[in-house]
């Protein structure tokens, strides 16, 4: 009899154990739970991947310690789930993660049939394709009746399908869901080239055997900007991790990086007051604490230094700003004023 | 309990109504119905709450949407300009077609091993045995990657393609085979082919009937080879033999011509076929030998010949134990194929997996493969079983 | 009756020499007749093909340790299983914690091992086995103890493939057992439907239901509630195993002669009391051989969940896969991880078979 007994009590305290707990809201739950479940690749060179030892480094793993940090004031309040590209929203819709940098593209389809919200994107890329040098291939054009590597579920099969349609190519879609055994295949051969988001292909080629066997071809088929993503319907987790990414840009563009960010607390100019918290305001108003962009930027760097530190030119990818540099050096970074 | 609790003054037809067993077991169901009820209301309300909350579109209303994704290889013409509803047709297709051929191509191998297994040559019996233990105690799974990487890293690039035999090449890219060119007479012998099927049907039906009649045989089976294979060569002669093949051939990355079969089909289907042929193979073996010795040896004692033996006395037999484990084998080689998602093979699942992700909705995918496999499964056993009742009749 | 005559000549003589010894031996088992002389000289000959050849790369020629000198050797590269061990057999599980995982493992087949003997199957060691599975997931778990928690995202490699079977096989023989019962029992509303759950789990894959566990099952629960990803993939085995249990079972029950139903009737016991103290006893003995096939298959069927990226033992090796150093490496790397389930898979089947003669002789 004591047996069942203790057999029914252990039930119990497994499923209490493991069920986690109501959320009134997604920052007042994050502040219970003492930490930020984000998702991201866990494959991705540069965005996300564990490296030799196991600590989580990229652009949007650095994304998610931002968010971690404007909370919390420490970086290492954050847990890193990673997800297929098949189980990335249904993580988010389920409640499994609060927060996704996961580059995912955003979408129409995905603001509205799949109840999310896209934040700032952290990285506008666009589509290409990396080939073989050996095939003697220099345009996209050419690429009638290829293998074509790509990532089943996402934008990118979708826009390489367009693509063939609209020039009146053919392909043959080789589907495998799994980022790094894409890669496989294709360094193997299974296919004739590997069609993915070009700073992807950077990482690819990066890790490649032989980087200098492959190309990346001209053509950029696509749009991606990568954003981070929360579920619709609370607003202040979204004006939380919106505003974590655009302090990153705000930063770069008031100069302030995680060297100088103490030194910047002096200075006379409201507009770094008002970012930095010496003016408080900008806290309050998002429920968080006034010294948060303050502590971001010193603990974890200005979206520049995140850039250059994962996928910049002395990173293995070697990637330019390109798009992704500030507004007034001809990008797309824009940050509106933090007031 | 309850009957010391009930005053002994009771009159028996007045005891409670949970005395009865009859109205009890009313009760019980119907506290189960409600039970059953309230968890499908329970999971039903939250979902709706959750899909509500969340905005996340419902309905198959996707199903006449454009896919706008390719797909690897298709039965059917498909292109990315068809709808969801069109993809998943040709999901299902290349399901039935790795599961047929599969099941064909395991029931052979496997009674083939489970002869081996039987066999008196004691090495031949050996490596049946090792076959045998060694692929059942394999996951499917790993068996499927072990061989989809050996297609993909052992095998060279296309321009490199291995030529064992003229017209057939061996490359990364899969296998490809000449075939035939194009001519009229080709699909005149398939017409042939199905005509000399239904005559082999009508001579084995009347074969028999004289054989009931008269006690006198006749060779079904050698006459039947010569009608399945004489009536389509008279009609290759008639078109004057065409012999032009269409033999595979190097045009800008890949082949083209003739047909092929890609990395990801031989890899399922090896797969599939090596590791469920091992389970069929015990499953012969053991139907083999579940007729006693004395049947075989009293059917000698008739004087039949040994083929007869076989054809006559222990065939029907083993049979009607060998068909029920080997449907269930079959079932399970139908529903294995739905890992051929790990692989990239676009069967049902691949695509259904696909059309979830492309359109975030769910709940409607699975139930879709459920649905689909559910069919699958029953008309599978619905087939057998019909099959079994006849064997279990002719036996009689 | 016949009267032998011994002639006391013949009983001295010895057989012929090619009846006995391994000239015999060879020619009642390989050379018995022409096919099977042509068999076993084309079987030595497809043998001496393989075997060889493999040896020498699978031994010879083979890389044990060293990582580098593999580019472009003509053996097996085995250091590919041997630089990477620690992450395929315990994933993501920090460095200096991995005894923890280790220790349950060698708690689990200690007890196995033990439990082999069936005359040591008492309450001792059913106390035994709860006390062991719940310090087992104390050790993985922590938390207690003065154990650091480890998150289950964490869990990973062959603990987890043990894990999912174990816990699946124990939770899932209750509802099994129930299920059985269910469908055997005489009241038409609790038939139909377990007969509907179990025919219907039955006609779908695994995957389907881990596919449900991964995207669906979320959307089931209440608002704010989760469950972690393990424990989801857990419910779909527990459901999909309880299915296959339910029809092994019905097979012990109908196998128990109608007069023990009667006779325990007719003592006055209830339904319950029926179940529990004379058929199920008897039941689930008949079945114990054939459930051990189920916990092997539940044990082969845990690799499924790579599909939805738990790090089990398979998923672990194709990680490492899928590093550049180690790309290309892919026959070492499974054959490893295919001579890990085959030896577990061997053991149990063949306690299986161990098991069904000694019940045979026993009924």
């Amino acid at each position: 009899m004591l047996l069942r007994k203790l057999i029914a009590l252990l039930v119990c305290a497994l499923v209490l154990g493991l069920t986690g707990t109501l959320w009134a809201g997604t920052l007042d739950d994050v502040r219970a739970k003492g930490f930020v479940q984000v998702g991201v690749n866990g494959d991705l060179f540069g965005f996300g991947k564990p490296d030799a030892k196991g600590v989580w480094k990229g652009l949007d793993v650095d994304t998610g310690r931002a968010i971690a940090t404007a909370i919390f004031g420490d970086p290492s309040k954050v847990k890193f789930i990673p997800l297929t590209a098949v189980t990335r929203f249904t993580a988010l819709q389920s409640g499994e993660i609060d927060v996704l940098c996961r580059n995912a593209t955003r979408t129409l389809g995905r603001e509205t049939a799949l109840g999310l919200n896209f934040a700032q994107p952290n990285y506008y890329d666009g589509q290409g394709f990396l080939i073989p040098k050996s095939l003697g291939v220099k345009s996209a054009k050419e690429l009638d009746g290829a293998a074509v590597c790509v990532l089943p579920g996402t934008t990118t099969e979708l826009n390489v399908a367009d693509y063939f349609r609209s020039n009146g190519l053919k392909m043959k879609p080789v589907v495998i869901e799994n980022t790094a055994e894409l890669a496989k295949a294709f360094f193997a051969g299974r296919c004739d080239c590997l069609t993915s988001d070009a700073s992807q292909l950077a990482g690819t080629r990066a890790v490649a055997p032989n980087p200098d066997d492959y190309i990346i071809l001209p053509e950029i088929i696509s749009k991606e900007p990568l954003a981070p993503a929360v579920r619709h319907g609370d607003d202040q987790w979204y004006d939380v991790v919106n505003m974590t990414v655009l302090a990153l840009i705000n930063a770069e563009e008031l100069g302030i990086t995680s060297q100088n960010v103490d030194e910047m607390l002096k200075s006379k100019d409201p507009k770094v007051q008002r970012f930095l918290g010496v003016s408080p305001g900008n806290g309050k108003a998002l429920g968080l604490d006034e010294k948060f962009a303050y502590n971001i930027i010193k603990q974890v760097g200005n979206y520049g230094e995140i850039f250059e530190r994962n996928v910049g030119k002395n990173t293995p990818l070697g990637i330019e700003r390109g798009l992704n540099a500030l507004w007034t050096d001809g990008g797309l970074m824009y940050s509106p004023p933090f007031k | 309990m309850a009957a010391s609790a009930s005053p002994p003054d009771t009159d028996l037809s007045a005891s409670r109504f949970y005395n009865d067993p009859a109205k009890r077991s009313l009760i019980y169901q119907a506290g189960v119905l409600l039970m059953v009820a309230l968890l499908a209301y329970y999971l039903i309300s939250n979902t709706l709450a959750n899909v509500e909350r969340q905005s996340i579109a419902t309905g198959f209303g996707f199903l006449e949407k454009e896919a706008s994704f390719e797909i690897g290889e298709s039965l059917v013409p498909y292109s990315a300009a068809d709808t969801y509803a069109r993809a998943l047709w040709v999901g299902v297709l290349n399901t039935l077609k790795v599961s047929f051929i599969g099941i064909v191509l395991t029931v052979l191998l496997g009674t083939l091993v489970g002869i081996a297994r039987l066999s008196t040559n004691w090495l031949v019996s050996r490596m049946a045995a090792v076959y045998i233990e060694v692929l059942q105690d394999i996951p499917v799974l790993l068996q499927l990657f072990f061989w989809y990487a050996f297609f993909y890293e052992m095998l060279p690039s296309p321009r490199q393609a291995l030529n064992p035999i003229a017209g057939i090449f061996l490359s990364n890219r899969g296998l490809m085979m000449a075939v035939p060119a194009s001519h009229p007479a080709w699909d005149f012998m398939g017409w042939a082919l199905l005509a000399a099927v239904g005559l082999v049907w009508l001579l084995r039906r009347w074969a028999r009937k004289r054989q009931a009649r008269t006690g006198q045989g006749f060779p079904v089976f050698w006459s039947g080879v010569g009608l399945l294979l004489g009536l389509p060569l008279l009609v290759w002669l008639l078109w004057g033999a065409p012999t032009e093949m269409d033999v595979p051939h190097l045009a800008g990355f890949n082949f083209k011509g003739g047909i092929g079969i890609s990395p990801e089909f031989a890899a399922l289907l090896l797969g599939l076929v090596l590791y469920t042929a091992a389970f069929v193979a015990e499953i012969v073996r053991a139907g083999i030998q579940s007729v006693s010795k004395g049947q075989t040896e009293a059917a000698k004692s008739l004087g039949l010949r040994p083929g007869l033996v076989l054809n006559l006395v222990v065939l029907p037999q083993a049979l009607r134990v060998i068909i029920p484990p080997l449907t269930s084998q079959m079932l399970n080689l139908t529903k294995n194929s739905s890992l051929a998602v790990a692989i990239g093979y676009p069967d049902f699942v691949s695509v259904a997996n696909t059309t979830i992700n492309q359109t975030g909705q769910a709940i409607e995918g699975v139930a879709m493969i459920m649905i689909v496999y559910l069919c699958f499964s029953l008309l599978t056993s619905a087939f057998m079983n019909w099959y079994n009742k006849k064997i279990a009749l002719v036996e009689r | 009756m016949t009267v032998h005559v011994i002639d006391p000549a013949a009983e001295n003589l010895k057989p012929p020499a090619t009846s006995v010894g391994v000239v015999g031996w060879m020619r009642a088992n390989l050379f018995n007749g022409v096919f099977n002389s042509i068999l076993t000289v084309l079987t030595l000959i497809l043998l001496f093909q393989t075997l060889p050849p493999f040896i020498k790369w699978a031994f010879i020629d083979a890389h044990w340790l060293s990582g580098d000198a593999c580019r472009g050797a003509d053996g097996a590269c085995w250091s590919v299983i041997s630089n990477n061990l620690r992450f395929i057999v315990f994933g993501f599980y920090p460095h200096p914690e991995q005894w923890r995982p280790l220790l349950a493992m060698l708690l689990l087949v200690g007890l196995l091992f033990y439990s082999q003997n069936r005359s040591r199957w008492n309450k001792p060691l059913a106390w035994a086995w709860l006390v062991g599975l719940i310090s087992m997931g104390i050790l993985l778990k922590g938390g207690l103890l003065g154990l650091t928690a480890v998150e289950s995202t964490q869990w990973g490699g062959l603990p987890l493939t043990l894990l999912l079977s174990v816990f699946g096989l124990t939770a899932a023989y209750p509802l099994g057992v129930v299920l059985a019962l269910g469908r055997q029992s005489r009241m038409r509303v609790v038939q139909t439907l377990c007969v509907i759950y179990i025919e219907l789990i039955r006609g779908v894959p695994l995957i389907s239901l881990l596919f449900m566990s991964s995207v669906v099952f979320p959307l089931f629960l209440p608002e704010g509630v989760t469950l972690n990803k393990i424990l989801r993939a857990q419910v779909a085995i527990i459901l999909f195993t309880a299915a296959y249990i339910a029809e092994v079972v019905r097979g012990g029950l109908q196998a128990i002669p109608r007069g023990q139903y009667e006779a325990a009737e007719s003592m006055g016991l209830n339904y319950w009391q029926t179940m529990r103290l004379v058929i199920l006893p008897q039941a689930l003995k008949i079945v114990i051989p054939p459930s051990v096939s189920i916990l092997i298959s539940a044990f082969k069927d845990t690799s499924l969940v790579v599909i939805i990226a738990l790090f089990d033992l398979l998923k672990t090796t194709k990680s490492v896969l899928s590093d550049p150093q180690w790309m290309g490496f892919s026959a070492e790397a499974y054959i490893f991880v295919a001579v890990v389930y085959f030896v577990c898979c061997f053991f149990m089947s063949n306690y299986s078979r161990r098991l069904e003669k000694e019940l045979d002789t026993s009924l």
